[in-house]
Order: structure tokens, then sequence, then C-alpha cells
């Protein structure tokens, strides 16, 4: 061992400059990647940041510093007085508060001993730097949830996006299934219809839609939002029908011979052996439905009792324009959920993504 | 008694031939009724909610159809002649069309570009980088577009800041008709995580073996990209094609959040749904917007139709099929 070694460490040059050279490549690519992610990921921390600014911090940081920075005061007998870095003749900084200002001379009071009263300085205060200090103004949220009504627009959101996924589930599964195990004449004809609702166009069907929902009473309800989800959509059954198509008959098959109807095959072999595909199913649904924008946008249009979250947080902001830290506090508030599922199930999500992608 | 006994073998037989065979029959026709009743939400969905609304709005393209007063009169062919005269309409049909000139090549380039990087043997931390790259995906439109409009505001965003301290001087993006399209694909790069994951993910399954054959040739990183990678995704490109040419022609939200409905600076960002929505929901004019929807629906299916058309140059599929 120890000789191997030692021969190996005589023989130097051409074996380090290998591991060298890797060593480099493996960091100019994590190098290059992380700077790409930094530019691609930016936008979020410039909305983080202002949304806990205020309005002149905003203004500040515009040609500033990108924190939300804000002046240290001190208050002297009820009056706010700005802090500054006051230099004396003894060499030391000091942090005075400015009370008196003047060309020549002002008073600074030290907030560490304010009985010691007015201290002149010699100097022109403008010349001084002031003292500033992270200030970040979380209460933005608090104010923009209030103003927004945060537990009413989450609550229709999550409401509307439950039931959906509780109906392209209950729907998808059964197509699927269909399409996975049955002898249905025709079949293969009817997947490419299926799988051929994918590209067309949603703008041919919206007319009507709208004009038949209109027409039994259903604008201005929920109900345009989630009873179609109740009949299967191309994706969900495409994803499902890949996952139960790998599943072993042989199971199915056994359950048969003892007796079970394909109901009962369905419920306890097929669903218990696909979880992992269903989860996904539901995942992509409700974040399909939190982040759904135009929909709600016709179909909810005067209704701001059954609002959802995107059509709200859009609504409240061409009104608060003028204030975007708001903007952003709501634009922030409206993505966490969404992302939160994202990071908890991101394994699910990104294979499910990868199944009804790939596999065509 | 011949023929007695010739009928009794016949009847014998059929009854011993036709006992198994009947409860075959009777075996498959309950397994294709159970695959009906399977199939019935979506063949009811499916008539219900896309057969029958494109059928109708196709007959809604003949007449003038105001949803406010419910009267529908056929008018022939005149929301179609309107088409081609309406300046409105063409004016959006181009903006659209530009715009996919331009986010097409971007919304694949992009993704190619990161699934390469990602895909990379010398990258460390692999997994947190596609998730963070992914990631920007699932944030709700609504969000996105607050954020970027923020980020590439002309006095404060933060992009303008960095490209005047390296020494540009940077449009006002989103006031500016010539910056507006360009804006409008930097917003898009957050949408690219689902074509960048399904790339990556055939990246991945290309037999290392055809790499090893060409390292033995002598080949470069640059030419087994080229020549084995490229080649071997070609039809998860061509997919993700198809679908990002179908979404532009869907694209609505983005701009119209944006420009708070108007499609402004001038109509340099009025896209066709654009015009679509506001004919059908602010003029409820519903025969013309039919139209419009039929039109976009025409062209959306012509370029799908190129794509397909074009795809046996190019796309390369390894069993044949």
């Amino acid at each position: 061992m120890a000789t191997a070694t030692y021969s190996k460490a005589v023989n130097t040059s051409p074996y380090y400059s290998v591991q060298l050279r890797r060593f480099g490549t493996y960091s100019i690519i994590t190098l290059l990647t992380f700077a790409v992610a930094f530019a691609f990921l930016l936008p979020f921390a410039n909305m983080a940041l202002m949304s806990v600014k205020t309005p002149e911090q905003i203004t500040a940081s515009a040609t500033g510093l990108i924190w939300p920075m804000e002046a240290a005061v001190f208050n002297y007998e009820g009056e706010d007085y700005t802090i500054y870095n006051v230099p004396t003749e003894d060499g030391v900084v000091h942090q005075w508060a400015l009370v008196n200002k003047g060309r020549r001379t002002s008073e600074f009071v030290d907030p560490a001993n304010p009985d010691a009263g007015l201290i002149p300085w010699e100097g022109n205060w403008r010349g001084l730097s002031e003292v500033s200090s992270l200030r970040p103004h979380f209460e933005n949220f608090g104010i923009a949830w209030d103003m927004i009504d945060f537990p009413l627009l989450f609550r229709n959101t999550v409401t509307i996006a439950v039931i959906g996924m509780i109906g392209t589930l209950l729907s998808s599964i059964c197509v699927a299934y269909a399409f996975a195990r049955f002898p249905i004449p025709g079949k293969n004809m009817l997947f490419i219809i299926l799988i051929g609702t994918i590209i067309l166009p949603s703008q041919v069907t919206l007319i009507p839609t709208y004009a038949f929902f209109a027409k039994i009473g259903w604008t201005g309800t929920w109900l345009p939002l989630i009873v179609p989800h109740f009949f299967a959509n191309a994706y969900n059954v495409f994803l499902l029908r890949q996952f139960f198509m790998t599943l072993p008959r042989e199971l199915d098959e056994a359950a048969m011979i003892d007796g079970a109807n394909p109901m009962q095959v369905l419920l306890r072999i097929i669903i218990p052996q696909s979880w992992a595909a269903i989860v996904a199913v539901g995942l992509f649904h409700f974040v399909f439905a939190w982040n759904d924008y135009f929909n709600p946008l016709i179909y909810l249009l005067g209704k701001p009792n059954l609002q959802v979250i995107s059509v709200g947080v859009q609504i409240f902001n061409y009104q608060y324009g003028p204030r975007p830290q708001l903007v952003q506090a709501t634009s922030l508030m409206a993505l966490v959920l969404p992302l939160v599922i994202f990071f908890f199930a991101q394994k699910t999500f990104m294979r499910g993504v990868v199944i009804t992608g790939v596999e065509k | 008694m011949a023929t007695v006994d010739q009928i009794s073998a016949t009847a014998a037989r059929g009854a011993m031939l036709s006992a198994p065979q009947g409860r075959a029959t009777s075996l498959a026709q309950q397994q294709r009724r159970w695959g009906w009743i399977f199939l019935s939400p979506w063949i009811f969905g499916f008539i219900v909610f896309t057969a029958a609304p494109v059928v109708a709005s196709l007959v809604f393209t003949f007449t003038d159809f105001n949803l406010a007063n419910a009267e529908i009169t056929f008018v022939g062919l005149q929301n179609w002649q309107k088409l081609f005269t309406d300046p409105l309409t063409l004016t959006a049909l181009g903006v659209t069309l530009r715009f996919a000139v331009l986010a097409v090549p971007f919304g694949i380039l992009m993704p190619l570009g990161l699934a390469t990087l990602l895909n990379s043997k010398y990258l460390v931390g692999k997994r947190l980088w596609r998730t963070l790259f992914y990631m920007p995906y699932i944030v709700p439109v609504v969000s996105s577009v607050f954020i970027w409009q923020s980020f590439l505001n002309g006095q404060n965003g933060w992009l303008n800041r960095i490209l005047t301290m390296v020494g540009f001087d940077p449009p006002n993006w989103i006031q500016d008709e010539r910056w507006i399209l360009p804006a409008l694909i930097l917003i898009g790069t957050w949408g690219v995580g689902n074509a960048m994951l399904t790339i990556l993910a055939t990246m991945q399954g290309v037999p290392t073996e055809l790499y090893e054959a060409a390292a033995v040739d002598g080949a470069n990183a640059w030419v087994k990209w080229r020549r084995i990678t490229l080649p071997m995704i070609s039809p998860v490109i061509f997919y993700n094609l198809v679908l990002s040419v179908i979404g532009l022609m869907r694209y609505f939200e983005v701009p119209y959040i944006i420009t708070y409905g108007t499609g402004r600076p001038g109509t340099s960002a009025y896209f066709y749904n654009m015009h679509l929505y506001k004919t059908a929901f602010t003029y409820a004019d519903m025969g013309y917007g039919a139209a419009l929807a039929w039109l976009i629906f025409i062209v959306s299916m012509a370029l799908t139709i190129i794509l397909f058309a074009s795809a046996r140059h190019w796309v390369y599929y390894a069993s044949g099929d």
C-alpha cells in the first residue's frame, strides 16, 4: 500500500494535471450553472425585497442600496431627529442626532447621554453621512392580507381546486382503466382522438361553452370551473394509462377468477398499486386550478365574493399599482402554496412530467 | 331414423359447442360493456365540452349572435369577410405570429441548453439545479407577471440597474414598442421547466454505448452532442416544438395582465387572443368572436400539419415507428 502510494506520488506530473483539468471542468460547469440559475431567479429576490419596503425605501433603493434601509432617528424631547456619523477633533466618530441645523455650526444630542444636553459642532452637517440600518417592513404582508381579503380568496381557490381534483381523479382513473384493460372496439382510434384534444386550440370551444353555461345560468358560479373536470382530461388519462399498463395483468386475472368484478379489481388491485401516479395527477390538477387565471376571469366576473386568488391578486394590483410593495407582497402570497407543494412532492411531480412528455 | 339421429347429433354437437362459446361471448360482451361504462365520462365530456362546441362555434361564425339579447340571426359569410377587412384582426394576428417567430427558437434552445448543462457529468448538485430551474414553472402566471413587471421597471428595476452598471443604455421594456416583445420573451423563460425536464429525461435515456463507440472513434464532446445526443432526442424536441407553437397560438394571459388588457404601447402587444377576448366578452359579439376563434384554429392546425410534415426529415425514431 505504502509503496503504491509512494510510486504514484513519484509519478506526479501527468496524473495531477489530469486531476487538475478535471477539477477545472467541474468548477467551470458548476459555476456556469450557478451563474445561469442566479440570473434566472433574480426576479424572485427583487420581489422578496420590494415586498418588505416602504415607498420611501423603494424610491431610495432605485439608485442606492437594494436593501430596505432606513435612517436611524432619535427621539429627543418629543421630536424625531436623524442620527449622523459625526467626527470630532479627538478623532472619534460619534453617532449623534442632529437637532439644530446650521451652515457653520450645528447642535447635536448624544442618544447615549441625552441629559448632557446639546453639543455644538463646527462644520457643515450636509457633509455628514446618515446612520442607516436594515429595517424590513414585514407588516406589508399583514396590510395586503387584510386589504385583499386573503382568507376569502384562499378558501374559494382551495374549494374549487379540491373539488375539481376529486372530479378529475374519479373520471380520469376510470377512463384510463378502460383504455388500459378493456377490449373496446375502435379503442385505438378513440385514444388518438383523446390525445388529439391536447393540440386542439381551446379558443375554438370557448364561445359556445361560455354561451352554454350562460344559458343554463352557471356563469357567476363555480360550476363552470368544477364540473368539466368530472369528465376526464387527456393529460391525466394518458399519465394514468401509461402507469396502469405497467402493472402485471396476473393480479387482475387472479382476482377475476376469485369472482371480483372489474370495479372491485380497480378498487382493490389497480388503485393500491398506483398511488404514485394518482398523487401526481392530483397535484397537477391542484396546481393547475390554483394558477388558472382565464376561466375565473370570464366566469366569475363581478362576483368578488366568489373570486379566486389569481384574479383577486390581479384586480387588487391594478388598483394598487402605485403601491408596488403591496403588489409584490400579494404576488408572493399567491405563489407560496404551489411552491411549498412542489418542494415537498418534487419527485412525484417531475416524474409525472416525464411520463406524459417523454413516453408519447 | 337417420334424420332424427342426424338432427339430434347436430343438436348435441351444437349444444356442446354453444355452451362454452356462449359463455365466452357473453364474457367478452360483459368486458366490453364494462369498458364502455368506464370510458363513458370521457365520451360524454368529449361530446359536450369538445365536439359539440367545435361544431357550434363553426355555426356561430355564420351568425350575428349577441349574448346580451340572446338573438341569433344568420348573416352568411359576413363574419368571415370581416376577418380580412378588420385592421385590428390583421394587426393582432401579425403581433402573434411575429412573437411566435421570436419565441419558438427561444423556447426550444433555452431548455435544450439547460438540459445539456444539467446532463453534464461534471456538474455538482444536479438535483438542486434541476429543481431550481423547474421551479418558476409552478409560479402562478399572475404572480410571475407582477414579479417581472417590477424587475423590468424602467426606473428602479434590477435588470436596467445591472445593464446600466455594465455600460448599456437599457430600454424601458414594457413601455417601449420595440422592446415589449423581447420583454415578454424574458418573462417566458420562466416557463421552460417542462420542456427542460422532458428533454433532460430523454438525454439521460440515450444508450451510453453510443458515446463509448464515438469516443473510441475519437469524437470530442461537441461532435458527440451534435451527432448522437441531438438526433437521439429529436422526438422530444419535436414534441416540445408542437406544444410550444400551439401554446403560442393560445398566448393571452401574460400580455393581457402586463398591459392592463390594452395591448399598449400602440398595438405592439395586442395579441390575437386579446382581440378575441375583447370581441367576445367585452363587446359580447359572439358571432364574430367565433370566426376569430376559427381563424386561429385553422392557423394553428396548418402550423401543426407543417410541423408533422417536416418531422420525417429531421426527427429520428430509433425503432422506426
